[in-house]
């Protein structure tokens, strides 16, 4: 009914031309969607448990209105996708149902069937919001998913000022960009994890939304036969992941080899950290590309970020200049990693982080 | 086979841009802009592929303003047969969102017919990474997207690519007709060699107007404000490990 109204209010306000009339009826057209917001977040899950990216696209759901009705989207394949979905159920005081879509065609975060799926959700659903995380399964699938229902995405929001009025960086993070949406719904975003925490508070035991199965008819032949999944080769690693560590540790072209990135991991574990890496690092054969940080790469925003032989090229803070404490530790005292650094220790980094690790204890 | 190749013309990206004034955007006037970098991947990976002998022609398209057919003249350059511009004159409160650019590059790409469409996977000035997804949705070709390796088997019609993702390097396998989006990794673009700057201007440039391909370019988003992102409170140089490690213990209790 929510959408129903919100729609009527919308058709009434002629939209499309802007202008003094349009202003008045969107305040209107804001307080409807406070009270009949409903939300369909896409969310992940690994090893039975909703991703904590997903949870952080919960509290999202939630900063949109008020008693927000949410819906979680589940899908994949098989008994640890059930055991996610339990997760999900009680995940949030504000989801009330959620939604399983059980294929071995899911199975693999391929594109098409999935925007397939979220496409038919959608319809069925009649959402104000649909909500995934900026993780490369989120904006792999939500563009797509967005073309088919014809309408704009709004990419890595990383505030909500209205429900329909949001915050996004632009040019690497060197401007931040208030947009608002002003088409019809479903109103599409992907949010930067690092800027929505989720709810912390215990849920009490006997809140738990109902679970259903999502009817799969729509999956036909035409759209899933176009590809195929084949592997995937991951980076086996015990250390904290990176896009969600509370402390990372990051090395630059500084550290000059693999081997010496050695070192940074022995420091990483002393600190229970994730270890990051710069384009430079990257290109250099250092690390592999999934540990780098900046505008193409993740976007962190630990509590403390400890750059080691980094110069802080605009592209490179663009993935972590929301990081809570920075500490930069390079020779060059004019690198401009120093201008965002707390602090600074301009030194050899071989030097320092030497010392760090002999004055650092071993984490219990 | 034809491929298709989308480039934007951006604020070079080692410009450090500036937030104007009255908070409408960034300062565009008098700042060098280049073709993005991720685009140029895109036709660098299309040459390759034309070079080694999977396709017979590469197609580059723009949608922009005039002068954007200098980053068409540069994908010219680098060695694209010939190309598409799409004139559209920027409104800064209403700017071109990737889905119409998308609408724009479907028409371009059933006008064309091409085998493959390759695209960067951002544009470094609105960081959407919506327009390659969006193109293959409309078309409802399957998408491979951060591809950081393509190979393409022209008996077979199929395409295998290697994907950046969060967790490390996914492989997936794709039916031709499809659209490929570039991550940085996938290949190092080369430069125009003078000769070719010379010969891309004898190169044919098509242009269209949005009308003329008769795709609807309505925006559903208003540009409220641009800012400047807060600024961090300056910092301090220390001298020495052991204040580093009080520091952190202490001021800002971290460790």
């Amino acid at each position: 009914m929510g959408a129903m109204v919100a729609g009527a209010l919308r058709r009434g306000s002629g939209y499309g031309g802007g202008g003094g009339g349009f202003r008045c009826s969107s305040r209107l057209l804001a307080q409807s969607l406070r009270r009949f917001a409903s939300t369909l977040v896409v969310a992940e899950h690994d090893g039975g448990f909703v991703k904590p990216s997903s949870l952080s696209a919960l509290a999202a759901a939630e900063a949109i209105a008020k008693g927000n009705k949410i819906s979680v989207l589940l899908g994949g394949f098989g008994p640890a996708l059930h055991k996610a979905a339990d997760h999900a159920a009680s995940s949030h005081p504000l989801v009330s149902e959620v939604l399983v879509a059980d294929s071995e065609t899911l199975a693999h975060p391929l594109a098409e069937p999935w925007a397939e799926l979220l496409h038919s959700v959608q319809q069925k659903g009649g959402y104000s919001h649909v909500i995934a995380s900026s993780t490369s399964f989120g904006k792999n699938l939500l563009p797509r998913a967005a073309a088919l229902l014809d309408v704009s995405p709004v990419t890595d929001v990383t505030a909500i000022k209205e429900p329909r009025v949001f915050v996004r960086p632009i040019y690497a993070g060197n401007a931040l960009c208030t947009v608002k949406y002003t088409g019809e719904d479903p109103c599409m975003l992907s949010i930067r994890s690092t800027s929505f925490s989720p709810a912390t508070e215990a849920m009490s035991e006997t809140k738990v939304a109902p679970i259903t199965q999502v009817d799969l008819s729509f999956l036909s032949e035409g759209t899933i036969g176009k590809s195929t999944w084949v592997n995937l080769t991951s980076q086996d690693t015990e250390r904290p992941d990176l896009a969600n560590a509370r402390v990372v540790v990051t090395g630059g072209r500084g550290l000059k080899s693999a081997e010496n990135f050695k070192l940074l991991e022995q420091l990483a574990e002393k600190l229970g950290a994730a270890v990051g890496a710069t384009r430079a690092a990257v290109d250099a054969g250092y690390v592999p590309n999934d540990l780098q940080v900046g505008q193409t790469g993740k976007i962190v925003a630990p509590e403390l970020y400890m750059a080691f032989g980094v110069s802080g090229a605009i592209q490179h803070l663009a993935g972590m200049r929301d990081s809570k404490v920075i500490v930069a530790v390079n020779k060059d005292a004019d690198a401009p990693i120093f201008q965002v650094a707390d602090y600074g220790v301009v030194a050899d980094l071989f030097e320092v982080l030497d010392e760090l690790l002999k004055k650092i204890p071993d984490k219990k | 086979m034809k491929i298709l190749v989308a480039v934007k013309r951006v604020v070079d990206y080692a410009v450090k841009v500036r937030v104007r004034p009255d908070r409408t955007g960034v300062e565009t006037a008098n700042v060098k802009m280049s073709m993005n970098p991720f685009c140029e991947i895109a036709v660098e990976e299309a040459l390759r592929l034309r070079e080694a002998g999977a396709a017979a022609e590469v197609v580059a398209a723009t949608i922009g303003p005039t002068q954007s057919t200098d980053t068409l003249r540069t994908a010219l350059a680098m060695g694209a047969d010939r190309a598409v511009h799409v004139l559209h004159d920027p409104d800064p409160a209403r700017p071109l969102l990737p889905l119409a650019v998308a609408k724009i590059l479907r028409a371009v790409a059933l006008q064309e017919k091409p085998g493959l469409v390759i695209l960067g996977k951002q544009a470094i000035d609105d960081d959407c990474n919506q327009t390659g997804q969006m193109l293959a949705g409309l078309l409802q070709w399957p998408q491979g997207t951060f591809a950081s390796k393509v190979l393409l088997d022209k008996e077979k019609q199929k395409l295998t690519v290697e994907r950046e993702v969060d967790g490390g390097i996914e492989t997936i396998c794709l039916d031709l007709p499809a659209v490929i989006t570039t991550d940085l990794r996938l290949n190092q673009p080369r430069y125009a060699t003078l000769p070719n700057i010379m010969k891309a201007k004898s190169k044919v440039i098509k242009k269209f107007t949005p009308e003329e391909l008769s795709v609807d370019i309505r925006s559903d988003m208003e540009v409220i404000e641009v800012n400047e992102p807060p600024k961090r409170k300056a910092g301090v140089i220390l001298s020495s490990v052991d204040e580093l490690l009080d520091k952190l213990k202490n001021e800002a209790r971290v460790l």
